[in-house]
């Protein structure tokens, strides 16, 4: 069976578990949903999985299947792509799919709009698929606005919160900011490379045509501007403020949406582009410089919030800066491995906090936690595992992947040593303020009212199992990008030997020097990392284990500022939300009034202008043609009437005369 | 010497009879007179060596055709019309039509005197008496037209009896 | 009057009965009489096709005269027909008092 050619069907199936829902779902029971949704997820991943299998088996690893042209006049179809790159994606997006809407049976279980939560989850499925499978850039941006779309949806899900609906709208609002820029990158491409299709896109990039661009010409431009509509899309300056408001869904909205899948789509894009960042090493610089900001950034406003889940979404966005400061400094598949393995631990950790929140009969702060640790041990586990795993401890994922981003930005030759020392710095933020959420949650007396205390309990085997699996994979998966210097056997470098394909130089660059091996300072620097992980943590253990709430340092004047996220937010308010309306507010009117009032009375003049015309020449022509047609008839007509006189001899008679007309013809002759 | 005499009679009859159905008041003086005329076309024929066309037109003409017409004319009670004026009110138009015909009809003739030029006679053909030599043709060369004509006589019958007859309410 | 007497006689003596029979259909009033004359019309035709079927040896004219004969029957027969319905709805047989059709 040739699962290749089956790929169109891995988004079609959740679309049609949404379908499903749309149509019977309110009639649906619950125990039917709940084998609907998860398992047509679930089918996508088996057959995920085993057109994968297929593709390696091939031997040039792409495969690329044609549904029905679309745009023809730019040479978009409906088609599918599967490479090594997308073949990671729909690993991610169908596995840890799968898993939480096994997790949201049972998180879900008391909440009203059962079949309208997982209807929406399977949709996002189905986007999130046809953007990483898509063949064209087109394709992938359909997919784009659909995950926004459901982002939306699910962000607004409990529709009755009006916070939960200025959240939805916000989301939406920002993303279409990046999502302009992308339009217009896109047009850029189109006229760079007269194609939208990634294999037209990438063999006009990576051919000869193309030279390393080192100023600001078109080619930056259409860098940028894609980088713009990934900003918005995985949460980067500026364009992040609307990720920490998204956490008014659902928890496994929250590690579905905005932690595995739709935030790293920005991340897949600029992979997929990735000839074309080759070619524009300023935007490079660019990009990899905002992800370094963004992630020192955000890490320092998730040091000091007290809701859990916010400091979940702050370190996402931190993470994600991690991702795109890898794309930045060339270092393309270790973005990928990162947003492979921090999928995995940051899955686990928003389910996790789900399950808290889930035992803590719905608190979420973390001032009111405690002592969980042997009330939910298994929740506690899986998280202690994937705490650990992002602070970079060695042996589970995230030390692999991070501590990659790291040595790259030192070493490639589009590197700055500036981004190492802001990736450690950040990485230590990150060591301490997760274990502040570990220590603030699971250790010391429990702090909240004897109620909840007394309805604390482990979650459902439907919601522990997932974070079990996941758990297992935030240990494993990491393995499969060492360090070459640990000299291991190539399985356990497969993750790089895979993607290599879809990475590989353009032209241009293929000249220019490659990595000076430098093994010594790569194992300094490993330990450094090591080290700054643990000593985050043991300052997390001191701060909120031995000290006592009024003993910790009160961070001074920079805490406020921190607290309220830089007060950014009001930034934006001020410049673009009041900005616009007040200054606006008086031209606008005028223009209504005077331009688009005069042009509406206008256009009635002219109606009432033209339809008098036409009156006119209706009376007057029209009618007078009709009436003198038939006066003309009648006039010709009149002498002529007389012929008929119904008697039959007259007739007669008139044979008789056409024979005597005939006959004096010839004779005149 | 016989058949110019016997021509001239029957032309006679046949003149004179014809001026006679289209001058008399009472229609059926006027059946008579037409059967005069047709008798001497009978005569005519048989002048002119067409023995089946003589007995034909004595049958069918004057023993079916004019007996219908009788009949019609008994159906149709003729004695208020026969009151009436025969000819049509502006009789003077036809009549000029007609003799303006006629005469050209003489002028041509004298004037093309000369110049007649009348197919030449034919050869007389094998034996055998008229009414076998006229089956021999009719039911061979003129078949098609034979079965047509019946169908012809087919239509008129039901024809006739469609027209003729009475609405049933 | 002493000459032979030639096809010329015959086609003068149909010309004749042809143009009596003409004034019957233009003249008369009377529905059945100028039927009558149409009969005459045809005889005149037969008078010529007979004639020039002898004059030419050939037995084309007659055939087509027994043709001639056949379609007056059934004329005849269908037009008194027609004549009998008309005088049924019309009470009359002139054929001036029926001009329905007209102007």
């Amino acid at each position: 069976m040739n699962f290749l050619d089956l790929i169109w069907l891995i988004p079609l199936v959740p679309l049609f578990g949404a379908a499903v829902m749309l149509f019977f779902g309110r009639r649906l029971s619950k125990a039917a949903i709940s084998i609907i949704c998860p398992g047509a997820v679930g089918v996508s991943l088996l057959l995920s999985i085993a057109a994968v299998i297929q593709l390696a088996g091939l031997k040039e690893k792409i495969h690329q299947v044609t549904l029905f042209p679309w745009l023809p006049l730019m040479k978009v179809d409906m088609a599918y792509l599967l490479d090594p790159l997308s073949s990671v994606m729909i690993l991610v997006v169908t596995g840890i799919g799968f898993l939480i809407h096994v997790y949201s049976v049972g998180y879900m279980g008391h909440e009203g709009g059962y079949y309208r939560f997982f209807g929406y989850l399977n949709l996002f499925v189905f986007f999130m698929l046809t953007l990483v499978l898509a063949n064209s850039y087109p394709l992938l941006f359909v997919g784009w606005e659909g995950v926004g779309l459901c982002s939306y949806l699910l962000i607004g899900f409990y529709f009755n919160r009006k916070s939960a609906g200025d959240a939805g709208k916000k989301a939406f609002i920002v993303n279409r900011i990046g999502d302009a820029g992308f339009i217009l990158g896109m047009f850029f491409l189109y006229q760079l490379t007269d194609s939208l299709k990634f294999t037209d896109v990438n063999e006009a990039l990576r051919s000869a045509r193309f030279g390393v661009e080192h100023s600001f010409g078109l080619l930056s431009l259409t860098a940028l501007l894609l980088f713009v509509g990934a900003t918005g899309k995985s949460a980067q300056i500026p364009l992040y403020v609307w990720l920490p408001d998204a956490m008014e869904g659902p928890t496994p909205v929250s590690a579905l949406i905005h932690a595995a899948t739709m935030v790293t789509a920005g991340v897949y894009m600029v992979a997929r582009s990735n000839a074309l960042f080759q070619l524009t090493p300023e935007t490079s610089f660019i990009i990899a410089g905002v992800g370094a900001a963004t992630s020192i950034f955000a890490a320092s406003i998730a040091l000091v919030q007290t809701d859990i889940k916010k400091v979940l979404a702050y370190s996402t966005v931190s993470q994600l800066g991690y991702m795109f400061v890898a794309a930045g400094v060339g270092a393309y598949w270790v973005a990928v491995f990162h947003l492979f393995t921090h999928a995995f631990f940051k899955a686990l950790l928003f389910l996790g906090a789900g399950s808290v929140i889930h035992a803590m009969s719905g608190e979420q702060d973390m001032n009111l936690m405690g002592g969980l640790k042997n009330k939910i041990p298994i929740t506690f586990r899986t998280m202690f595992i994937a705490s650990l795993a992002i602070a970079g401890i060695p042996g589970l994922a995230g030390f692999f992947s991070k501590d990659e981003i790291i040595w790259q930005t030192h070493a490639s030759p589009l590197g700055s040593n500036f981004f190492t020392v802001v990736g450690l710095i950040t990485a230590a933020m990150t060591a301490f303020y997760m274990w502040r959420l570990m220590f603030l949650t699971f250790y010391g007396e429990g702090r909240m009212d004897e109620k909840t205390r007394h309805h604390l309990h482990e979650s459902p085997k439907t919601m522990t199992v997932p974070l079990m699996v996941l758990a297992a994979g935030s240990v494993l998966v990491g393995w499969l990008g060492t360090p070459k210097i640990f000299g291991l056997p190539e399985f356990f470098r497969g993750f790089e030997g895979w993607l290599e394909p879809v990475f590989e130089p353009v032209k241009a660059l293929a000249s220019e020097g490659a990595e000076q091996p430098e093994h010594a300072f790569e194992w300094f620097m490993m330990g450094v990392s090591v080290v700054i992980a643990i000593g985050g943590i043991y300052v997390a253990k001191y701060m909120y284990t031995k000290l006592r709430r009024d003993q910790r340092p009160s961070g001074g004047m920079l805490y406020p500022v921190l607290l309220n996220k830089w007060y950014v937010d009001e930034v934006y308010d001020l410049i673009f939300i009041r900005g616009l309306s007040l200054g606006g507010g008086g031209l606008f009117a005028k223009f209504d009034r005077e331009v688009v009032d005069g042009g509406v009375n206008g256009t009635a003049w002219t109606t009432r202008f033209v339809s008098t015309v036409s009156m006119w020449w209706d009376t007057w022509i029209v009618d007078g043609l009709v009436n003198l047609s038939a006066f003309t008839v009648r006039a010709l007509s009149f002498p002529v009437r007389f012929l008929q006189t119904g008697l039959l001899q007259s007739y007669a008679l008139a044979f008789v005369i056409g024979l005597l007309a005939i006959f004096g013809y010839y004779w005149v002759r | 010497m016989l058949d110019t005499a016997l021509f001239y009679s029957f032309a006679l009859l046949t003149l004179l009879g014809a001026i006679l159905t289209v001058s008399l008041r009472n229609a059926v003086n006027c059946a008579i007179a037409l059967i005069t005329s047709l008798a001497g076309v009978a005569g005519l024929f048989l002048l002119q060596k067409a023995e089946f066309l003589f007995a034909v037109q004595i049958v069918l003409y004057i023993g079916g055709i004019t007996v219908l017409f009788l009949f019609v004319i008994m159906l149709v009670n003729l004695d208020q019309t026969a009151k009436q004026p025969r000819f049509g009110r502006h009789w003077m138009i036809p009549v000029l039509a007609i003799a303006g015909t006629g005469t050209l009809f003489v002028g041509f003739l004298t004037r093309g005197r000369g110049t007649l030029a009348l197919p030449a006679p034919g050869v007389a053909a094998d034996a055998g008496g008229n009414v076998e030599r006229l089956s021999d043709l009719l039911f061979r060369e003129y078949l098609v037209p034979f079965e047509v004509a019946s169908l012809l006589l087919l239509v008129a019958i039901v024809g006739s009896v469609v027209m003729a007859r009475k609405k049933a309410d | 009057m002493l000459h032979p007497i030639t096809v010329t006689h015959y086609l003068v003596l149909s010309a004749a009965l042809l143009l009596i029979g003409t004034l019957g259909v233009l003249l008369r009033r009377n529905a059945v009489v100028i039927m009558m004359s149409i009969e005459l019309i045809l005889n005149a035709v037969n008078i010529n096709l007979i004639a020039f079927s002898e004059h030419l040896k050939t037995l084309n004219g007659q055939i087509f005269a027994i043709f001639v004969i056949t379609v007056a029957v059934a004329e005849a027969a269908v037009g008194l027909g027609i004549l009998i319905a008309l005088f049924r709805n019309k009470e009359t047989v002139l054929i001036d008092e029926i001009d329905i059709l007209k102007w």
